[in-house]
């Protein structure tokens, strides 16, 4: 079967490709580009353990196929943390609040809250559950995970006004 | 779960789109949001030769209001819709259906059109479409061809639509004023199709009497209570008035059995949900009186 | 500060949050190749003929394999839930010549990529033989069903019976008898990983190595050397990380013999992880039970016997943990109660359905959902108040440890507790009576908002015995080997914790090693909520002798008295005199051949120890829910939701506390939504998340979750009970009582479903 080449831009760098028309997005991410943060849990668009985030979205990367992306900026869990000595917020909150236990679901949900906090710095705790409604956990019972994304939206703005209030090097 | 193989066309003009589809006939199918087709080729229960993606056709990925009626372009987003400003001014509904619709993640791709076209059983767009009489544009090689919302649903993931067409655009008419709308469905879950499902419009005379409805019950496909719709007409609004409303629009309507709720389980809630639509949708529309008389 | 007691973050999380975990599905070996297991579409059938020959030739398949390529294939045994009998309808991993139930293995796949696997899965012819069906464990038993396995009459491999006083004599006192049938519904762990296996075998030394997600990794090792003729020594398990258990996930199953028999067979490293279509029918299911209880009670309450018959559906085979769920349920039916006649008769059946084995609080939670309901419509007849009569009958803590009787299968001596007052305190917390208020005023309104309450004692801690190594490294640190394994809950940070407390060290400076075969001689892994209670035991006697060790190092090093040394802050120190001190890194090297053997001592700091019992301690606790329900549509909503346990002593109470609330959110989905169901031909129904429902986010509340370590345990150390249930056991009881009260009608079977409860309210309605 023929293949095509496909250039994602995937947390900041650009990647190429080549795969069958049929590979789906999250094989691609996973085999192709070696990011096996982006986790398989039903690959019918249910768990949610595939979210990545498309162009900024969130979306279900079993259900689209890699040359769909073609030009597209592509977030991973793998992008989250500013530097491999730093977790960002919603990770230094997850640990924090224990809003983890397997992991297997995590990366979908970080990359989800990551977009609803860029949506709406101050989420109440429905607007957290809805928009972590397409990410199934099946260990924590998501009371830790709300928690955890509540409090790191006030870390983040917290994080924000001081760096506004801070002196400007210019 | 990984698809079979196929041919990928991803045109970028609406015409060569039709011609494509147009040439391959009914070995092709088309790829709009994939939120519903992608899963069900991955359980290899689709298997088309060829897709012909029309997710680079800018041509279908509009949202406007034009003369006092709400385009909208086959590609357009389901979230995009859901927070569009425009239509939830004139056509409320649409926000209320658009929102039991899945997910965040699943409405971020999937597409209105799309979701008609698939007419998958008590999907919220199509009721919604049906109860605000929308018009299809339907687009082949040769030409385009409009078909009102309820003529297009004929059954279980079976509508109009030709082999060689694609489902343009999306016209709902102007909303009418003094009028209010509900969108009410339960699920087993949040965010699943719905077990049982109800949209109503209503719109109240200057006296507050019902000077028109619209009320569609899920089903296999929308289901227009057209006997409930005249039976509130020209009434004042009630409790009983909608309960015996209600209990006109499911009499003798066919649902499905599934492990999830038998069929008379989803008779019964339909009654129910259509009820409280009519009633919130006639709350809504006095309520819209009083704002604009 | 010591660590126990205290809520540290977890050692586990960083490399999960930041999508570096290394998950089976993450492994990749050089020329590793995919499988795909081809599986029966027929519920019960014979194998006429299986012909490959049109996938052997799609390019990119390098083989196909069936059981005419496994001579003298064995049967996976049970390792624990032996009854006799049930060994007679145990599994081969493929099927030889019929199949029993939908998504039984026929032939193995392997291709270039799990693509071309599945294309070529299309491409096997199967002619099926079909055989007539039986669904229903009441009509297996029946004269005319057709029989499963030949040696197995009527469809039940084993039955068994649990005697205490005289039910009979004691039923016929009593004032009110209950006679009622309750049912529990098949569904099941439903990890959010699937399964999945990455094995390679090494032609040059003969190793085959094996990376999967276990329960027990060396329970697997030993079954799998048994099954393959391979010795021990020659397989090499490595467990890595694991996206969740629940005891579903890691028994031996099918494919932890044919993915390392295939990567044998074709001398490739071979990769394959279940989709989750093949999960939903090839994973252990649990839960389906059928009860036709009697209840025989006193005016004033007093519960004087119980008589139970429970069928247990087992699908198609016994599998490993062969009668663990009927023996639970037929043990704990009991549960917080003092019923001084009880007898129960319990079957095990044989279905065309997908083989059953554990899932979280196994046999407990269907037996909890029953004697609780039992108990509120006992209220109801009574004139009582539900919490009322549980008080009138709980075990009360004076009498214990309370000893149950003799119970065959099962330990049933609770150790401690305090079970009324923990019902009173958690009464008290949700303030029971202005919740009953609440009701009432609802009603008056014509909503229907209920209270409902559901007691509990759990199991856990079970022996027969665990293993620990414990050393000191050169660098100092503090390195813990136990047998127990991850399956995400945590368990590496509750040790080193345990391990850092009994060795004065930071726990920055302790390292836990499970699940690798080379590096772990021994250990039953983690289930029963054990790792823990039998890890964390093990783990503080290792820790005693390593001690030992570095006290007799250092006296005579620094020839003083081991007496007159001390531990702290990583260090041994004289008393009063702390500048005469060794670190762990000098003693370290003291240990070293040399300097140790001029000095007598046995080389190196590194000691074992194994903790084995026969004892189990018993957590227990309370769950109230307050929950209104839609009367026309039969929806339900969870207002408010309370988890309290007695867990005998907290190591980490927010891990402790995160499994209470995982817990009730899988209880949750039990007791409304979850069901794998199956259609007269045994065709399975829920064979995509569209039809299995796991709660979402939406579909749970926040909860209140409190632990409590009012009664530690005396069966071990550390006074631990495991804490891994609590959260499910009580939860389709709670919510089918709440429901009930919310309604006015008396549930007896789960799920709670809307047009079931819509039922229940005609029947009412409609006297």
């Amino acid at each position: 079967m023929s293949t095509r080449d496909i250039t994602v831009r995937v947390n900041g760098a650009e990647r190429h490709g080549e795969a069958e028309p049929r590979k789906l997005l999250s094989d691609f991410i996973r085999d192709d580009l070696g990011l096996t943060g982006t986790h398989v849990g039903c690959e019918h668009g249910v768990c949610g353990a595939c979210t990545v985030l498309l162009n900024g979205d969130p979306v279900r990367s079993c259900l689209m196929f890699a040359v769909q992306a073609n030009g597209a900026e592509i977030d991973t869990v793998e992008g989250l943390a500013p530097d491999a000595d730093t977790l960002h917020p919603l990770q230094e909150k997850f640990q924090e609040r224990h809003g983890l236990q397997c992991g297997f679901c995590t990366p979908g949900i970080l990359l989800t809250a990551r977009a609803l906090l860029r949506e709406n710095p101050h989420p109440g705790d429905t607007e957290i559950r809805e928009w972590i409604s397409g990410n199934l956990c099946r260990c924590t019972g998501y009371t830790n995970i709300v928690t955890a994304i509540r409090e790191a939206a006030g870390l983040m703005s917290e994080e924000e006004a001081a760096a506004a209030s801070a002196p400007r090097k210019d | 779960m990984k698809p079979a193989g196929f041919e990928y066309h991803d045109p970028t003009t609406l015409s060569e789109a039709t011609a494509l589809l147009g040439r391959l006939g009914e070995d092709a199918r088309v790829l709009a949001g994939g939120q519903s087709l992608v899963p069900l080729m991955n359980f290899r229960l689709a298997r088309p030769a060829h897709l012909v993606d029309l997710n680079r056709v800018a041509e279908l990925d509009f949202l406007s209001v034009e003369g006092g009626q709400l385009r909208i372009g086959a590609m357009i987003r389901q979230r995009t819709l859901e927070r569009s400003e425009d239509a939830a001014a004139g056509w409320p509904l649409l926000r209320e259906a658009a929102g039991f619709i899945g997910h965040v993640q699943i409405r971020n791709r999937g597409t209105v059109g799309g979701s008609l076209a698939h007419a998958f059983p008590s999907a919220e767009l199509p009721v919604a479409m049906v109860t605000l009489e929308a018009a299809l544009v339907l687009q082949g090689e040769g030409g385009e061809r409009t078909v009102g919302a309820e003529d297009f649903f004929l059954g279980t993931m079976t509508t109009t639509l030709e082999p060689g067409e694609l489902l343009r655009e999306v016209r709902v008419p102007a909303p009418a004023a003094r009028r209010g709308a509900s969108f009410q469905e339960v699920s087993r879950r949040y965010g699943d199709f719905a077990l049982a499902g109800a949209a109503a419009l209503v719109t109240l005379d200057r006296d507050g009497t019902v000077a028109g409805a619209r009320l569609t019950l899920t089903g296999s496909a929308p289901i227009r209570a057209r006997d409930a719709e005249t039976a509130v007409m020209g009434e004042k609004p009630s409790e009983a008035l909608f309960r015996e409303a209600a209990r006109r629009a499911v009499a003798g309507i066919e649902q499905d059995s599934d492990m999830h709720a038998s069929a008379d389980y989803r008779r019964r809630a339909c009654e129910a949900l259509a009820r409280r639509a009519l009633a919130e949708a006639a709350q809504r529309a006095a309520a819209a009186m009083e704002d604009s008389p | 500060m010591p660590y126990i007691g205290s809520s540290v973050k977890r050692i586990e999380d960083v490399p999960l949050l930041r999508g570096i975990g290394k998950y089976v599905g993450d492994i990749r070996r050089p020329g590793m190749v995919h499988a795909a297991v081809l599986r029966s579409t027929r519920a019960h059938a014979r194998l006429a003929a299986i012909d490959a020959s049109a996938a052997l030739k799609l390019p990119g398949v390098v083989g196909v394999l069936t059981a005419a390529d496994m001579p003298g294939l064995k049967t996976i045994p049970m390792r624990t839930g032996q009854i006799d009998g049930l060994e007679r309808s145990q599994q081969t991993p493929i099927a030889t010549d019929r199949v029993r139930y939908v998504g039984e293995p026929v032939a193995v796949l392997v291709a270039r990529d799990r693509y071309v696997a599945e294309d070529a899965l299309e491409l096997v012819e199967v002619t099926y033989e079909e055989l007539p069906v039986v669904t229903d464990a009441h009509a297996a038993m029946g004269p005319d069903a057709p029989r499963l396995h030949d040696a197995v009459p009527r469809n039940v491999p084993a039955d068994f019976e649990v005697e205490r006083g005289d039910v009979k004599r004691a039923l016929a006192e009593c004032d009110l008898v209950i006679e009622e049938t309750f049912e529990t519904q098949r569904h099941g762990a439903v990890p959010l990983e699937t399964r999945g296996l990455v094995a390679e075998f090494d032609e040059t030394n003969g190793m085959l190595t094996v990376w999967g997600p276990t329960k027990m990794t060396h329970t697997n090792w030993r079954i799998l050397s048994e099954l393959s003729g391979i010795p021990q020594s020659a397989i090499h398990f490595i467990e890595p990380a694991v996206g969740g258990g629940f005891g579903g996930r890691g028994e031996f199953y099918p494919e932890d013999f044919l993915i390392p028999f295939a990567a044998k067979h074709f001398r490739q490293p071979v990769c394959w992880i279940e989709d989750r279509s093949e999960n939903l029918k090839a994973l252990n299911q649990s839960r389906e039970q059928t009860y036709r209880m009697r209840l025989g009670l006193r005016k004033d309450g007093t519960v004087l016997a119980m008589d139970a018959e429970i069928l247990f559906d087992m699908g198609g085979y016994t599998r490993t943990h062969g009668g663990v769920p009927i023996v639970a349920s037929s043990a704990m039916l009991r549960g917080p109660l003092r019923i001084e006649n009880y007898h129960c008769h319990a079957y095990c059946v044989l279905t065309n359905k997908t083989p059953v084995g554990t899932y979280r609080s196994p046999g407990r939670y269907e037996a909890n959902f029953v004697r609780e309901r039992l108990l509120d419509m006992a209220a109801h007849r009574l004139g009582l108040d539900p919490a009322e009569l549980r008080r009138r009958n709980m075990i009360r803590p004076e009498e214990m440890p309370y000893d149950h009787g003799k119970t065959p299968y099962h330990y049933t001596i609770y150790d401690s507790g305090d079970l009324p007052g923990q019902l009173e305190a958690a009464l008290d917390h949700m303030g029971y009576e202005e919740l009953q208020q609440r009701c009432t005023d609802a009603r008056a309104e014509g909503r229907a908002m209920g209270v409902g309450i559901g007691c509990f004692v759990e199991t856990s801690g079970i022996g027969p015995w665990e293993y620990a190594r414990v050393e000191v490294g050169n660098n100092g640190g503090v390195v813990l080997y136990c047998g127990i394994n991850s399956v995400g809950q945590g368990i590496a940070t509750a040790l080193s914790q345990i391990v850092a407390d009994e060795m004065c060290v930071s726990i920055d400076d302790v390292r836990v090693v499970h699940g690798d075969t080379a590096k772990v001689p021994y250990g039953n892994g983690s289930n029963a909520s054990r790792s823990t209670v039998m890890g964390g035991s093990a783990a503080v006697g290792a820790c005693r002798k390593v001690k030992d060790k570095l006290l007799r190092l250092a006296s005579a090093e620094l020839e003083i008295d081991a007496g007159d040394l001390e531990l702290a802050d990583g260090r041994i120190s004289a008393k009063g005199a702390p500048e005469r001190s060794l670190d762990f890194a000098a003693l370290a090297r003291l240990a070293l051949p040399g300097p140790a053997l001029a000095q007598g001592f046995t080389p190196g700091i590194s000691e074992e120890d194994f903790f084995a019992t026969d004892k189990r301690p018993f957590p227990y606790g309370v769950h109230v829910v307050l929950v209104e329900v839609d009367r026309e549509t039969g929806m339900i909503e969870i207002l408010d939701y309370l988890v309290m346990e007695d867990v005998g002593r907290k190591i980490n109470p927010m891990i402790v506390e995160g499994q209470m609330a995982g817990g009730l959110a899988q209880g949750i989905g039990g007791a409304l939504l979850e069901e794998f169901a199956y259609d007269e031909d045994g065709q399975p129904q829920s064979t995509s998340f569209m039809d299995y429902l796991m709660p979402t986010a939406m579909d749970v509340p926040q909860g209140q979750f409190i632990s409590t370590e009012d009664f530690p345990s005396p069966h071990n150390p550390l006074g631990v009970k495991g804490a891994g249930e609590g959260g499910i056991t009580a939860a389709g009881a709670a919510l089918a009582n709440a429901v009930s009260n919310a309604l006015g009608v008396e549930i007896t079977r789960l799920p709670l479903k809307p047009g079931y409860l819509l039922e229940l309210v005609d029947a009412k309605d409609k006297p």
